[in-house]
């Protein structure tokens, strides 16, 4: 159990290797599992602001969807009272439509009429003026009595 | 070339002679006048040997080391890597990235390596070596149970608490708290703290460096025990079979308790010299 210059060699031999480790095998190491704990750490950080966006993205889209629906029955209710606005248009038109056929027709109607009140008067004075004139062929002079006739039947 | 050869005459296979073998180092003189100036050669090519074959090891994964999914053989370095620098986070709390952690894990790998070295059978080492080096040749295969090795990481050790005390406190701050701490600053109590400092002082590397050598030095020795124990008989060959085996595998446990402890120490005291008393 002597001590001797075998110390002095462990001793350098001992401060190469504490050199060697600092300077070559540390750093390198630590590089690597820093950074892979950061990544990790990034990661986890990444996946959580994912989970807390798809959150607020299902809420948005809940919300649009409500909004769409109301949205919806408010085009479908307008488009209801729309429709029966057109309808009750449309009615009022047809009536209006309808009457002014009616007053047409009826015009029509008095038309017809009087034109053939006018042809019944010239036909029932010529059929008076050819009753009288087979009455009165002898005695009446058809040209005297024609121009009273004619006052006659413009009378009728 | 070994210096120790006064007991040349014992030859003939002896327990005595067994264990002399075994625990005595392969010394070499590098100067002229022999004594303080002698290298154990098997302690140093042994402890450089592993030191570099772990520290390569390990080298070779942080180099192409990736921040992606780690290889089998990177999740396994980063699994030491956590565990000392888990170690060091808990007991020093300054930028432990810069020096002490990775001394910590240097420290820890080559304690490791070393003390590993005494899970090869003592004589099959023997029988490598006298295969190369000729019956006389001898080798230490464990660093660690060489006090050589375990004062000259403690000193170095203490050397570095040493600097950073005055890297931290300015020498005057270290100094200062030499004669002023741990009793407080009246004039005659200043003796009994430098005292009390000295002793501590003293006592951290040799309690470090000791720990770890008798551990070591006695699993050794034990091996050293059973395998003469083997030489005596069969009944002596099967029974030191067995308790080799089992004192192997309560070695695996001191080997690797006894690295941590050494590093948990290193730590520990590197620590303390950044902290006032």
């Amino acid at each position: 159990m002597n001590i001797n210059f075998t110390l002095i060699a462990q001793a350098i031999a001992f401060a190469v290797l504490i050199w060697f480790t600092v300077k070559f095998v540390w750093p390198p190491l630590l590089t690597a599992i820093e950074t892979r704990q950061k990544e990790i750490a990034d990661g986890l950080a990444a996946a959580q602001e994912g989970k807390s966006a798809l959150e607020v993205a299902a809420k948005k889209s809940e919300a649009a969807i409500a909004e769409a629906k109301q949205k919806a029955s408010e085009i479908i209710g307008q488009a209801e009272k729309r429709g029966s606005q057109i309808v009750e248009e449309a009615k009022g038109n047809a009536k209006t439509e309808g009457d002014r056929i009616l007053a047409n027709a009826k015009a029509e109607i008095d038309q017809e009429v009087n034109r053939a009140k006018e042809g019944l008067r010239s036909q029932v004075s010529a059929l008076a003026i050819a009753g009288a004139e087979k009455i009165l062929r002898k005695e009446i002079d058809a040209k005297a009595h024609s121009e009273m006739l004619s006052k006659l039947a413009a009378e009728l | 070339m070994a210096t120790e050869h006064a007991n040349n005459s014992e030859h003939a296979l002896t327990p005595a002679g067994y264990i002399e073998h075994h625990l005595s180092f392969n010394a070499h003189p590098v100067t002229e006048g022999a004594g303080f100036w002698t290298l154990h050669v098997d302690t140093f090519v042994m402890s450089v040997a592993l030191g570099l074959l772990v520290m390569g090891l390990v080298w070779l994964v942080a180099r192409k080391a990736t921040s992606g999914v780690p290889s089998k053989g990177q999740a396994f370095v980063e699994l030491i890597f956590g565990f000392v620098d888990e170690q060091v986070k808990n007991i020093f709390h300054g930028n432990r990235h810069s020096f002490i952690a990775p001394t910590a894990l240097t420290v820890f790998l080559w304690v490791f390596a070393m003390n590993s070295m005494d899970f090869l059978p003592v004589d099959w080492v023997a029988g490598i070596v006298s295969f190369f080096g000729g019956e006389h040749a001898k080798w230490r295969a464990v660093p660690t149970s060489d006090i050589n090795t375990t004062f000259a990481l403690a000193l170095s050790v203490w050397i570095l608490m040493i600097f950073f005390s005055i890297k931290v406190k300015g020498l005057v701050g270290w100094l200062h708290e030499l004669f002023f701490s741990p009793f407080g600053t009246k004039i005659w109590v200043l003796p009994l703290n430098f005292l009390f400092n000295l002793i501590e002082y003293v006592s951290k590397p040799l309690s470090h460096s000791l720990r770890l050598f008798g551990n070591m030095y006695a699993g050794e020795v034990i091996f050293l025990l059973l395998g003469l124990w083997a030489a005596t008989g069969v009944s002596g060959t099967i029974f030191g079979a067995i308790l080799g085996a089992g004192w192997s595998i309560f070695h695996i446990l001191i080997v690797a308790l006894q690295a941590f402890i050494f590093m948990m120490l290193t730590v520990v005291y590197l620590a303390m010299a950044h902290e006032g008393h």
